[in-house]
């Protein structure tokens, strides 16, 4: 860490100086930056630049420096605050060029900063607005509704969709991957097996969980064909994926099955 | 009808805030004025009344609870500056807040709504699709359909877990883009007067 901080001392033999701020205050503002717009806006208020005229030349620098001082924080420096420097060199390059002599004197002569000052305005409508948000969701937390009340609709079992089924499958099958390194040749079993083993024990039991049945499955290849058996006995049977609440395990269960009480 | 209007005409005043107050204590959600209508099978106007009052009655004593109008319904709910106790209570603590990206994504999609990632893009000058993502996961944002335009990219707006989040009535409740526009420049101004 220390070393780090060392290597930031303003050095005025090197070509370039690198940065003029201390370690730790830099690495904090430069986490806090939103992309590049919101560093511009920091650096134009930093230098306490009028936003309607823009010292480019100046901002330019900075604007690099802050960059490089990144890089060398070994922070990823998104391609759009790279992009932005391409745009502040090209501006910079096109204020330095020489006016045609020709040319009509025209007071709103095409000033190469006006689009990113359409745009830095732009932005700045909607930083705010963000500070908006900001402030209405802290009041909102302070906010707070009665207790969860018993009812037909929070007490039934939740029905799974299609998504809570797949996270269900994901779950399994990424620990399944871990298990089976040493995988023996096995007889594959059939959809239309596995089908009718899941059926003979939903109707045999009721309902069954269907992480324990998918606990069941020895190789990817068997717990594919049972999550496809599961969803293909939905489609085709009097059967309802149940879950009691989020993330809470899934039943399958006859639709005429007496429910537990 | 002639039900609808014999339990009018059998209701007292008193007797329909005190059923409206039961039945936005027990909803879940914010229950608007004419789903109590619906229910209590009264006149939308005399329901409307009868939340007036209740606000008022609320309010006039001082309650540690308040009736608010959010999401476009009316809602039960603890008064802000009790917030400390209330969650020394419940033992929690505030949620986690959005990132500052993420909160300006959000920002953006409030304000341009339906609005594209590329026309997110070209007000962030930043690639936005982590913040996206999070706003998805935390439902915040729906995906309202795609732009007939080249490639035709998704379109994003809010939802209604939005207005609950942030405690609005409706997207209308947000204060102008353009107002951000004066309170920034004004910002500016006090500055260099400051100087």
């Amino acid at each position: 860490m220390d070393e780090q901080r060392e290597q930031f001392t303003f050095d005025f033999h090197h070509e370039r100086p690198e940065i003029v701020r201390g370690g730790d205050e830099l690495k904090i503002k430069i986490g806090d930056f939103a992309g590049p717009l919101d560093l511009l806006l920091f650096l134009i208020k930093q230098e306490r630049a009028d936003i309607f005229d823009i010292p480019i030349a100046r901002i330019t620098q900075k604007y690099l420096e802050y960059i490089r001082t990144m890089k060398k924080l070994d922070i990823a420096v998104a391609a759009d605050f790279l992009v932005m420097a391409a745009t502040l060199i090209e501006i910079k390059s096109r204020l330095l060029l020489p006016r045609d002599p020709t040319a009509e004197i025209d007071e709103e002569f095409d000033d190469p900063r006006k689009e990113l000052v359409d745009q830095l305005l732009e932005y700045e409508k909607y930083k705010s607005a963000a500070g908006m948000l900001y402030e209405r969701s802290t009041i909102e937390q302070a906010i707070f509704t009665r207790g969860v009340i018993e009812s037909d609709e929070n007490n039934a079992e939740v029905d799974a969709t299609v998504f809570d089924l797949l996270s269900v499958f994901q779950k399994i099958a990424a620990r399944h991957a871990d298990e089976v390194k040493m995988e023996i040749e096995r007889e594959e079993v059939s959809l239309a097996d596995m089908i009718k083993t899941l059926k003979r024990r939903i109707f045999e039991l009721g309902e069954v969980s269907m992480s324990a049945f998918f606990e069941e499955m020895h190789s990817k290849r068997e717990l594919v064909t049972a999550f496809i058996a599961v969803l293909e006995i939905v489609r085709t049977e009097s059967i309802r994926l149940m879950q009691i609440k989020t993330f809470a395990d899934i039943v399958i269960r006859r639709v005429d099955a007496p429910q537990k009480v | 009808m002639s039900e609808a209007a014999a339990a009018k005409t059998a209701r007292s005043t008193s007797e329909l805030v005190a059923l409206v107050e039961a039945l936005i204590f027990v909803a879940d959600e914010p229950v608007t004025a004419k789903l109590l209508g619906e229910v209590l099978e009264e006149e939308r106007g005399s329901v409307q009344a009868a939340i007036d009052k209740l606000v008022r009655e609320y309010e006039g004593r001082e309650s540690g609870l308040q009736i608010r109008e959010i999401a476009g319904g009316w809602q039960l709910t603890t008064r802000t500056e009790f917030h400390d106790e209330v969650r020394q209570f419940l033992k929690t603590r505030p949620s986690a807040k959005l990132s500052l990206p993420s909160l300006e994504t959000l920002a953006v999609i409030a304000y341009k709504q339906p609005v594209t990632v590329p026309e997110i893009l070209d007000i962030r000058g930043v690639q936005s699709a982590t913040s996206i993502k999070t706003l998805l996961d935390k439902r915040l944002i729906v995906a309202k359909g795609r732009k007939e335009t080249v490639g035709r990219p998704m379109q994003y707006g809010t939802s209604k877990e939005f207005l609950l989040q942030f405690g609005l009535k409706d997207l209308s409740e947000l204060p102008s883009i353009e107002d951000f526009e004066d309170m920034a420049i004004n910002n500016d101004q006090l500055e260099v007067v400051g100087e």
